[in-house]
This record gives structure tokens, sequence and C-alpha cells, in this order.
């Protein structure tokens, strides 16, 4: 299997007629990697694909593929392979000629072809199915076909258009897992697309977060998740309480920030924002609801937040408590169930605790849609 | 009563049940299997003048098929060259403007089928409208096209393409384009149908697996099509070899249709039986003949009516 090649995305942008889709993406993506685009149906992430695979040509800017510019290659040329969101498997052909339809293509006999779509059938765990057609195989099993047959063709860099939203979770969940698998057997560059933080979370090596054909943030999971750039990439990725407000004072790398409704709270700046935030600035505020912890009634100051508590729902491994803050704000917070008593606290009014290390503190900005 | 035919009524209440139910037996069988039915009687009897109609003489005979081959009794020739000499060129034509037609006719509806954008409405209408004229009229708007002092001629005489004109009409391209340009729409519809429920990530996940677009069509869009291709070509072929219009209007002196033969036995001979036999061999040669190609693509019955 060909080793995995980088891709770049060099001042890319790609309009239609008036519409901007991708504005100003520049991204550089190792080979080898699993590099995963999140963010909401319509922010731009399918297009950037298509761009990526030859479908669709860049208005201005460039992709590299290893290096090399890809401007005028065809899709049947480029070193990519795409596996579509609904799979496009060929309903006439047996599932052993999807497989190596791009061998086919290159005259291979069919000897060899039925020889390396076997090899292909035992690594995605479905030997001795070539026969049968792709109507007669389950969801799950169909997807493993379609990167088969995306493998077959020897790609340097593998695309997948959420790939796994037609499934139900528990294959998803599953396909997480192997998807994660294929590509550290295969070593090629994955790039994924998909609007679950859940998916990109688990599988990714970078992640870049878009929103609206802009690349707010591009990390690894545990910095998108703790370091958000943006008020959209921290209410984007996870559950978030977002707290707005003011910055009353900056203080190194964290800050007072006044909130409109819960008093004055100490919380770190995010990095990327460090020495850019200054008094006065419109600044959010994020806690993790997992970031709080139930403090003693009478505590108080910069990282305590009083709340009334709404109603509690109990989820398994967490207790869900639904509060409401000052002025009537939302704040939800869960608690780690470690098999401990838990009383109800629903009427009661509660204190809230939380690190200032968790709490980060990005400027004011659009937030994710619920 | 069996279960569909309950549902059925239940479903229609008894007396539109009735009525709906009359009406498609009526048309079925009064105008269709009965009228084919008297044919195929006629096809078996002798010619005879009214009086003896019913008489000692209307029995059942071959004579009428062996006609077709064999040709008047006492002959100057073993068979009947001329009419079966017309007969297989009618078949033969009626394949080749089935091919020619699909050849034309494919590239269209893919195009249509696969194209996005309010234009492709336009364009299907602009398909349609040509045929809100007659078939009559049509067929002498070719005719203008193709004469000898016709709109071609002039134009390539004119220009100095040629220097005398070029007779179209004996020829037969004259007939072939009408014959081709009548049933562009049988050709085309039922194909457009089917591509244009193509998912389109068909055809690109196979130029981005590296097919050329040849290949893209052979491998991915013309199976997936065949169905509404089949159905198309039957309907050409089929109509075709039974035209009479523009064979009539577009032929030259020297190519008559089998249709024609038929036409002139019923109406100019007033030898109905002879006509009937004649209709029935070409009927039921070009039924074996479809289904022979159904047999040969591997093409199910169920696939023509899509």
């Amino acid at each position: 299997m060909s080793a995995g090649v980088g891709v770049d995305l060099e001042n890319l942008w790609i309009r239609f007629g008036d519409f901007v889709a991708v504005r100003d993406a520049n991204v550089n993506i190792n080979g080898g990697d699993f590099f995963s685009f999140l963010g909401p149906s319509g922010c731009g992430k399918t297009t950037i694909l298509r761009a990526v695979s030859g479908f669709l040509e860049p208005s201005e800017g460039n992709v590299l593929i290893g290096g090399k510019n890809m401007r005028g290659i065809g899709p049947n040329k480029r070193p990519t392979a795409l596996i579509f969101q609904n799979l496009a498997l060929f309903p006439l052909m047996k599932v052993w000629e999807n497989i190596t339809f791009s061998m086919e293509i290159k005259g291979a006999s069919s000897a060899e072809r039925r020889k390396r779509a076997d090899e292909l059938l035992d690594m995605i765990a479905l030997p001795g199915q070539g026969d049968k057609l792709p109507s007669e195989l389950s969801g799950g099993q169909r997807q493993r076909v379609a990167i088969a047959r995306a493998l077959c063709a020897e790609p340097h860099v593998l695309l997948l258009d959420e790939p796994l939203s037609a499934l139900d979770l528990k294959l998803r969940q599953h396909m997480r897992t192997e998807l994660r698998e294929i590509q550290q057997r295969v070593g090629i560059t994955f790039i994924y697309i998909t609007h679950d933080q859940g998916e990109a979370l688990t599988m990714s090596d970078n992640i870049a977060v878009m929103r609206a054909g802009v690349i707010d943030q591009i990390a690894d999971g545990k910095t998108i998740y703790n370091d958000p750039n943006t008020a959209f990439a921290a209410s984007f990725v996870g559950e978030n309480n977002v707290f707005r407000g003011k910055i009353k004072q900056v203080m190194g790398t964290e800050a007072l920030i006044s909130t409109n409704r819960s008093g004055d709270l100490v919380a770190r700046i995010s990095t990327a924002n460090q020495g850019k935030m200054k008094e006065g600035d419109s600044a959010m505020m994020f806690i993790r609801p997992e970031a709080f912890a139930i403090a003693p009634k009478a505590a108080s100051g910069d990282h305590f937040v009083t709340a009334r508590v709404n109603h509690e729902e109990f989820e398994g491994n967490v207790f869900n408590i639904f509060t409401e803050g000052e002025g009537g704000k939302e704040i939800k917070v869960s608690i780690p169930n470690h098999g401990q008593s838990f009383e109800d606290h629903t009427g009661q009014n509660i204190t809230l605790e939380y690190k200032t290390d968790n709490a980060v503190i990005v400027p004011a900005g659009e937030l994710a849609a619920e | 009563m069996p279960q569909f035919l309950k549902d059925f009524f239940n479903r229609n209440g008894t007396g539109m049940g009735v009525a709906i139910l009359g009406l498609v037996m009526f048309w079925t069988i009064g105008l269709i299997i009965l009228p084919q039915l008297s044919m195929l009687d006629f096809s078996f009897r002798p010619n005879l003048p009214p009086p003896e109609i019913g008489g000692p003489k209307d029995v059942y005979t071959l004579e009428n098929y062996k006609y077709l081959i064999y040709g008047p009794e006492g002959g100057s020739q073993d068979y009947n060259t001329v009419d079966l000499r017309v007969f297989f060129r009618t078949l033969v034509a009626a394949v080749f403007v089935t091919v020619f037609n699909l050849i034309i006719c494919y590239p269209i509806a893919y195009y249509l089928g696969q194209a996005e954008g309010s234009h492709i409405r336009i364009f299907a209408i602009m398909l349609i409208i040509p045929y809100w004229i007659n078939e009559i009229l049509r067929a002498f708007a070719l005719r203008i096209i193709f004469g000898e002092t016709g709109v071609l001629n002039t134009l390539f005489t004119g220009l100095g393409i040629w220097d005398t004109p070029f007779d179209f009409i004996r020829n037969d391209i004259a007939l072939y384009a009408g014959l081709g340009y009548a049933y562009i729409l049988l050709m085309i519809f039922p194909m457009y149908n089917v591509i244009e429920s193509l998912d389109k990530n068909q055809i690109e996940a196979a130029r981005d697996l590296g097919a050329p677009w040849w290949r893209i069509h052979w491998r991915v869009v013309i199976p997936y099509a065949k169905p509404g291709i089949s159905s198309g070509c039957t309907m050409v072929f089929m109509l075709s070899a039974g035209a009479l219009a523009a064979p009539q209007i577009l032929g030259g002196p020297s190519s008559l249709w089998f249709t024609q033969l038929i036409y002139q036995q019923f109406n100019d001979n007033n030898d109905w039986p002879q006509g009937a036999a004649y209709a029935i061999v070409l009927l039921v040669t070009c039924i074996l003949f479809v289904l022979a190609m159904m047999r040969l693509f591997k093409v199910n019955m169920g696939d023509i009516g899509k």
C-alpha cells in the first residue's frame, strides 16, 4: 500500500456565484494523518473535499497533494479516492467487481482482480462475500465494501464524506474504531468530513473546525476541546456553558470577566487569544458541564457560581443538573457517578465551583446553533 | 372471488369497481383481442365474393400464407421474391432505424437526465411541441427539406458544394430521416426516465476510481439504463416496422415498405384475407424478433414497463 502524502490547501477560495462557500482556507495536512473537517451542514466542508478530489476547481488558491499542484488535473487522474456519503456502490455489479473496478479500468485480468478482491474482502472481514450484490449486504458491510473499493485503487489520500451518517448508533461507534484501525494499517492520509464531533474527536489526529466557509481552528482533538480559539469552536465541539460579559482585568494568561448575569469570574484566556484581549473587550467564558463541582453553600469568590436547580436527570455515567443561574441563565452541570449517594437538589440553590484552568475566555462571537 | 379482486372492489366501491373493470375489459377484449382474432380468422379463409361467404367454399386454408412464400400459383417464379424481399428489407430497415435512433437519442436522454437547471424543462418542451403537428404534415415538411428542389439541395447547389441536386428520396435518406424523427420521443423518454433516477454519485465514483467517460457509460450508465433502452428500442422497432405514412410520403418509387403491401391488399385488391395474413406474419415476426433480442440482451419482460 502506498505511503500517505501530505495535502496542502493554500489560500483556497471557492465561490458559487456571489456565495462564498470557502473563504481563504489554509491547511497543511501531514502525510499519514487522519484529518477531519468538522462543522455544521452547509459550512463548506464537503466543498473542500470536492476540491481535493478534483470534482470542483477552486476559484482561487491551490490544492497540493504530495507537494504537487492539482490545478487542471481531473478526479480520475488524482491520487485520491473518495468514499461517498451514500457510498455509491454500483448496484448492478457484484461485490468483487465493485471492489476491483479501478483495476478493471487499468486492464487487469479477471483472475488478478478476483485475487485482489479476496485479499481485500479478508481485510474488511467479509471473506467469501465477493459474489453477492451490494443490495444483499447489510449497511455496515456495504460500508466496508466501499472502503475496500476505494483502497483497491491504491490512493495516496482517502477522502471520506460523512460515510457513517447512515448507520445506526452502535454500528457507527464500531465503525469509528474500525476506520481508525484500517487507517493505521494502510498508513495513507485520511481526510474525513463530519458534523459529528464524537467521530472527529475519537478518530482524528487533527481537526479543522469550520463555520460558514471559514476555518476557525486547526488542532488535535484535546486542544480543540480544552482550548478553543473561538466562541463557535467552543460551543460546537461538545457541550458547553457560555457566560457573556466584558473583560474587567487581564492578569497574564488569566482574566477577570464581568459577566452579565453571574458576577465577576476568573478564567484562563484561550491560548490563541492571549495577549490580544484587553480591558473592556466583549468576551465569552465557557465552562464544560463536567468542569463544575458542587461547592459548600457558603462558598463565594471569583470561581463560584450560584444557581437554582430546575431539574435533575440520571444518565448512568453522570448525573445531569440543570440549573438557572442569576438572571435566568441556564447552566448544565454533569457530576460523574462514582456510585455515591446523590441527594436531590431540585428547587434548591446550590453553589458551583470550577478550576480557573478549566474555564476558558474567548472574544465574543457567533455560537453554534443548538 | 380472488383476494385482489375483493381488495379492488373494497377500495373503489362495487359500482365504481364494476365500471372500471368493465371499461378495461371492453377496451382489451372488445377493441384489441376480438378484432385481432377476427383478423386471424380472415387470414385463414379464401377471398370470396360476398354471396359465397359461409358457403361450401368458405373453408380454412393456408393459401394466403403460402402466397407470401410461393407467389401466385402457376406464376413465373418458384418463390414470391418481390414480396419476401420487401418483407425482409422492412425488418432490416426497422432494425437500422432503431439502432440509428438509439445512437442519436442516448446522448440526449443522458444529458436531459443528468444535467441540472431549468433549461432542461425547456429542452423537453422543445422536443415535445413539434409532435403537436400531425405525422402527415411532419412527413411532408421533410419532403420539402429533402426534395429535388428542396431546402437542402437549393442550399448546397447554391453554395456550389455539389453541381446537380442529390436525390435524397430515391436513396431512402428522406425515409430513414423521417422514420427516425417520427419516433425520437419514444426512444428518448423511456431512457430519460431511467437515467434521471441514476444517482450522480455513481458517475462521480466511477470517475474518481479512474474511469474515462466511455467506460462510465459502458459499465455504469448503460447497464442501469437497460430497461429504458430496451423499452425505447422495442417501441421504435415495432412502430417503424409498422409505419405507413412515412414510407408512403418519403419512400422512393422503388422502396415499398411491407405495410404498403398490406395496405394494397386491403384497399386496392380488396383482398382482406390476404392482407390479414400479411399483417399477421409481420406482427408475429416482429414479436418473435423482439423476444429474441430481449433474450440476447438479458432483458426481463418486467423491465419493458419501466
